[in-house]
């Protein structure tokens, strides 16, 4: 809501400057979010009449003025300007005048001495064009100052409001508001009942009496629609956002925003019978002021003549009864529709009005007939015509139910304490309605406030004029109970500080994505659409995160980055599998990125790329250790990832995520230079952690043993290493891999595997004979089920 | 028996004239090895009787005894010279630069909520969580925001596609949906009062400019118990704001707003640098969410507040576009990690 605060202070004038009524209006739920000056800022421009103009003698385009300023002396001016002409009113700068990007001094032009500078309207208002000096009317008074004869002495407010207040959606309504909270008088318009010349009326039927529980309107005939708008209405519908139209028109929106009463006025003569009050039939057309048509639905409400529907009512008159320079008879029309038959409808149509704007929100149904008559008296004024009676229909008579406020729950609430009193006398400001009764004040808000239906409604409304700024800061008392802390529980923030010590870096990517990604890197078909995406690249729901992170990569290596170790905790989205009132599900996921270098690169290692085996140590510590990694035995690969280097990650036995390098196809795709390993986890999994348990130590000491064996160069190490840990062979505590070898002396098909084996026992002390009974039954073990041979 | 005593002096000096360790060993064969002055001499205690022996061996032993300090003396001395030497050789550039491991670091979103949760956490909060896809319920319906209610214009939502023209859901617009699944909860699972948490995370809206980001993130307060008030909502946050800019004079002060989920409403600006800031909305829980998750208003009430996360962060760090947030440039998110500030 822009408005002028001139006009403002026509209706309250507190004792505030400017800045002051910006700061009391923000601090009362009104929130100024720009003021301005209107217009640019200037000095020393008067009203001039030029006397004479006489050829400068040494420039062809430029002629000499005598210029009446409303000093003893006329001034001396050189002008360019075309339409500079004698008996011409129009501004002029005089010396020591201030303009945008000029000073005036006295000056000679071209050897010709002048005193001033006459002035065009883009000297005075840097937005408009330049066409010659300003033609100011006859009847106006020479030297007054141009800042004051077009009010330019003003300053624009934009207020940002909610949607609860309504109620200032008008002058009127910011007034009352500034009123309540500053002290100062209202001086609402005086609104005189027009008495009718004649008695031509419309009959007006309101079929919907439930969607326009009150229906105003009155003919007037004989008006002169192309009279001229008053130059302190246009003003006042300037300053506030809204272009001049016709003088009918404007006065229309001119009470909108005086009053907050949306109006409309139909060309009476393209009225055909009575004026119908209903909802549309289904399909029914309409061609509306903005010359689209549309197809309304039957629970859009109308305004219709016998030859259908004229009007959108609330949000927008149609062409057919539309006023044109040739209109002689109009009706006009200040109505009450509810905000549940407008709401939504401006949205789905499109067409978000000033009219629908408020009526959605809420108008005042106690002046809908005023702000008839204040439309009426203003044509009346200004296009002349005559007035007719005025039909009003009123149907279920909208009120207001009275809220109860209890004092001790007023006090409770807002942790304040106020008195009856102080509670009262905010009631009256507010112009509220109220009887008290042992400390309980029964309300009847007044019918333009449409945001006071609870109690809590009035306690908000009581701490507003209290002042928020008055409530303490307060800290709660409360029961001290600790919080629990389960130990087998991980939060997630653990697994962060994992990678962030394995020397990962988070990044945090948009959870909507291109569904190319989708697509090529995680196989998903049935993406999850956006209706209205921001962007098509941003338009399906992201069922992994390995795209932003690649997406991450490429846009760190176009800035020189040569290695990157990128995670990211966040959720994935799918359908839902159950049966839910959410159609979808989430799955909180930590993935990973690792690229280039293993290790940044410096003078004490040996550069070497990142490969499979660094990464699997990261999701070994995510998962305890706990994780298997095995290639899907049914043959299922991951579309992102390299066939050979990639592996399901499972705990406990559940699928939980895969790792491994990105296929060199996409490689390739987004021009990755080396390449790239990838991991991705669900997080639940990951929060639970075994308590620990002591065990006794023994107290005996191991015995070692290695052991290196041949087997068929594809079986899986982790095969050998379950089979020998199934096998319970007695004493032996610790077999571990620390060795492989293939190549000379080793057939092709088969590889040597080295393994250290710890025996031992809790009582006593192993001797030869002990380990080498265990040793013969491991290479049992694995003779008999994989055919393994011990390495001579 | 001749005195031989005067064997101390050269010996001393054969020593100290050794450089290395076998010179130092051959110098000592000549006393004290097998066909040494003093092995002979010891050799020759025999022919002597048996009352001239003890003292003659005595001063034997004195002065075997005192060759072999001057021997042990020299030995340490030249083992002494050999070890410098060896450790002279031995000696690294300590200014060369340390093994190195990749400095891993979170994103400074992450620590700003890890800051959050920790600061509530110290007063009682739990945290709570819920799904970003929301039924409209949630995130309109159940807040108090029925269909075609102009509140909804305030939050531009992005729809999720169903397909089938039914079931339409949303991302959700703020956090304040988790409010209502943790108060639905509380009840069916009978949680004792008061109901204490903060819920944060990821929230959208159809809007990207310089300061708008389509996704951002919030956190959302909300305290339900019998006797809770506005005055101590202004308390709490400004508490938490005091301790989590560390600095005490920041005060906060609200300002009357509309939420239709919340009644008083306030949007809550703190002071800085001489202005108002403005960090968030807050209010009493309206009666009407109270109700649909089935707690009496009577009996009951509550505070609830929402922050942007990234404008705590920007502030906290002198960011200045929202835009770095999501850019993930290594060379910004870096400057979050321990060493590199």
């Amino acid at each position: 809501m822009q408005f002028s605060e001139n006009w403002l202070r026509q209706f309250v004038n507190p004792t505030l400057n400017t800045e002051e009524l910006s700061h009391a209006l923000t601090m009362a739920g009104l929130e100024v979010e720009n003021l301005q000056p209107v217009g640019t800022v200037f000095s020393k421009v008067v009203i001039g009449k030029i006397l004479s103009t006489e050829k400068h003698p040494d420039a062809d385009r430029l002629q000499v003025c005598k210029v009446d300023v409303g000093l003893p002396e006329p001034l001396q001016i050189v002008c360019g300007a075309n339409n500079a002409r004698a008996g011409l009113f129009s501004p002029c700068a005089l010396v020591g005048a201030e303009l945008p990007g000029m000073s005036i001094k006295a000056a000679k032009v071209r050897g010709v001495e002048s005193f001033g500078m006459m002035c065009s309207a883009k000297e005075l208002d840097a937005a408009a064009e330049p066409t010659g000096l300003l033609e100011l009317p006859d009847d106006v008074t020479i030297g007054q100052d141009i800042r004051e004869y077009l009010g330019l002495d003003d300053k624009l407010f934009t207020i940002k409001l909610t949607p609860n207040r309504s109620d200032c959606l008008s002058l009127l309504g910011i007034a009352r508001d500034v009123a309540a909270i500053t002290g100062a008088p209202l001086n609402t318009p005086d609104i005189q009942v027009i008495k009718p010349n004649h008695q031509a009326t419309k009959k007006v039927i309101v079929i919907a009496s439930e969607a326009c529980p009150r229906y105003c309107g009155r003919l007037i005939s004989g008006v002169n629609a192309q009279a001229k708008t008053p130059d302190w209405m246009l003003r006042c519908l300037n300053r506030s956002g809204i272009r001049s139209i016709s003088a009918i028109v404007d006065i229309t929106n001119y009470v909108l925003l005086e009053l907050g009463q949306p109006m409309h006025a139909f060309d009476a003569d393209k009225l055909q019978g009575d004026i119908i009050v209903r909802f549309a039939k289904a399909e029914e057309p309409i061609t509306l002021l903005n010359h689209l048509d549309f197809k309304l639905a039957a629970d859009d409400l109308v305004i219709a003549d016998d030859n259908g529907a004229i009007a959108l009512a609330g949000i927008m008159g149609g062409v057919s009864t539309s006023l044109s320079d040739n209109t002689t008879n109009i009706f006009l029309e200040s109505a009450f529709f509810t905000p549940d038959t407008i709401a939504g409808k401006a949205r789905r149509l499109g067409l978000i009005t000033d009219s629908s704007y408020r009526f959605e929100r809420g108008v005042d149904y106690g002046n809908t007939l005023q702000a008839l008559e204040r439309a009426s008296a203003l044509v009346l004024e200004i296009c002349g015509g005559s007035a007719g009676a005025v039909s009003e229909i009123i149907g279920i008579t909208p009120s207001r139910q009275a809220v109860d406020l209890r004092l001790a729950k007023l006090i409770s609430l807002l942790g304040i304490v106020l008195s009856n009193q102080q509670v009262a006398k905010i009631f009256t400001q507010l112009g509220f309605d109220y009887t008290e009764n042992n400390d309980v004040f029964t309300v009847m808000p007044p019918s333009y406030r449409f945001d006071i239906a609870i109690e809590e409604d009035l306690i908000e409304e009581i701490a507003r004029l209290h002042g928020y700024e008055h409530i303490p800061a307060v800290p709660p008392q409360a029961v001290l109970n600790m919080l629990s802390a389960p130990e087998s529980r991980l939060s997630e923030m653990t697994l962060r500080h994992q990678l962030v010590a394995d020397g990962y870096q988070e990044v945090i990517t948009y959870s909507f994505v291109d569904e190319n990604w989708e697509r090529d890197l995680l196989g998903n078909k049935n993406t999850i659409k956006l209706k209205n995406p921001i962007s098509s690249n941003l338009s399906v729901m992201r069922s992994g995160l390995w795209g932003g992170l690649i997406d991450t990569l490429v846009h760190n290596l176009n800035r020189k980055q040569s290695r990157a170790q990128l995670f990211e905790v966040g959720s994935s989205y799918s359908r839902a599998t159950s049966n839910t009132d959410n159609a979808y599900e989430e799955s909180q996921r930590i993935s990973g990125l690792f690229y280039g270098s293993f290790a940044p690169e410096q003078w004490t290692l040996a550069t070497r790329d990142v490969d499979f085996y660094d990464v699997k140590s990261t999701v070994d510590e995510l998962t305890q250790g706990r994780a298997e990694y095995l290639v899907a035995s049914d043959g299922a690969q991951h579309p992102a990832l390299h066939p050979g280097q990639s592996a399901k990650v499972f705990l406990k036995g559940k699928a939980i995520g895969w790792i491994g390098k990105l296929h060199p196809k996409w490689q390739q795709q987004y021009d990755l230079p080396k390449s790239t390993i990838l991991f991705e986890l669900e997080v639940a999994p990951l929060l639970n952690r075994k308590l620990p348990k002591h065990q006794e130590l023994s107290k005996t000491l191991p015995i070692r043993r290695d052991l290196a064996l041949i087997v068929n160069y594809d079986l899986p190490v982790q095969t050998l290493l379950n089979a020998i840990k199934m096998a319970e062979i007695p004493l032996i505590t610790e077999v571990s891999l620390f060795d492989i070898y293939k190549g000379k002396g080793i057939d092709s098909g088969k590889k040597s595997l080295a393994f250290l084996v710890l025996m031992q026992d809790t009582h006593k002390t192993l001797v030869d004979n002990d380990a080498d009974a265990a040793m013969a039954k491991l290479l049992d073990v694995v003779k008999i089920q994989f055919g393994a041979i011990l390495r001579a | 028996m001749q005195n031989l005593e005067y064997l101390i002096p050269g010996a001393q000096a054969d020593f100290v004239s050794c450089t290395t360790i076998t010179d130092l060993e051959n110098a000592k064969a000549k006393y004290l090895g097998k066909s040494g002055a003093l092995t002979g001499a010891m050799k020759g205690l025999g022919k002597l009787s048996a009352e001239e022996r003890p003292a003659a061996g005595a001063a034997i032993n004195m002065v075997k005894q005192a060759i072999e300090e001057a021997l042990k003396h020299r030995r340490e001395a030249l083992l002494n010279v050999e070890q410098d030497k060896q450790l002279a050789s031995e000696s690294l550039d300590v200014t060369l630069p340390a093994r190195m491991h990749a400095q891993g670091g979170l994103h400074p979103v992450t620590m700003t909520l890890q800051r959050v949760e920790a600061l509530f956490h110290s007063i009682g909060f739990s945290v709570a969580t819920g799904p970003e896809i929301e039924t409209d319920f949630y995130n309109f319906t159940a807040l108090n925001i029925p269909e075609n209610h102009p509140a909804r214009a305030m939050h531009d939502t992005f729809y999720v596609d169903s397909g089938d023209g039914k079931h339409e859901q949303v991302l959700r617009t703020h956090t304040s949906p988790v409010q209502v699944h943790y108060m639905e909860d509380a009840i069916k699972n009978n949680t004792e009062f008061p109901l204490k948490i903060i819920a944060s995370g990821r929230v959208y809206r159809v809007d990207s400019d310089a300061t708008h980001s389509p996704m951002f993130h919030q956190v959302e307060g909300l305290w339900v118990d019998d006797h809770i008030s506005f005055a101590n909502l202004k308390g709490v946050v400004q508490d938490f704001l005091r301790r989590f800019f560390e600095r005490d004079d920041l005060t906060v002060r609200f300002r009357p707003s509309f939420f239709p989920f919340t009644e008083p409403s306030a949007e809550m600006d703190m002071s800085w640098n001489d202005g108002w800031l403005e960090i968030g909305g807050c209010g009493m829980v309206h009666p009407e969410v109270l109700k649909h998750v089935g707690i009496d208003s009577e009996q009951y009430r509550g505070f609830a507040f929402g922050l942007g996360i990234e404008r705590l962060t920007m502030l906290r760090y002198g960011v200045n576009d929202l835009r770095h947030f999501f850019n993930n440039d290594l060379r910004f998110l870096q400057q979050f990690t321990k060493w590199k500030n």
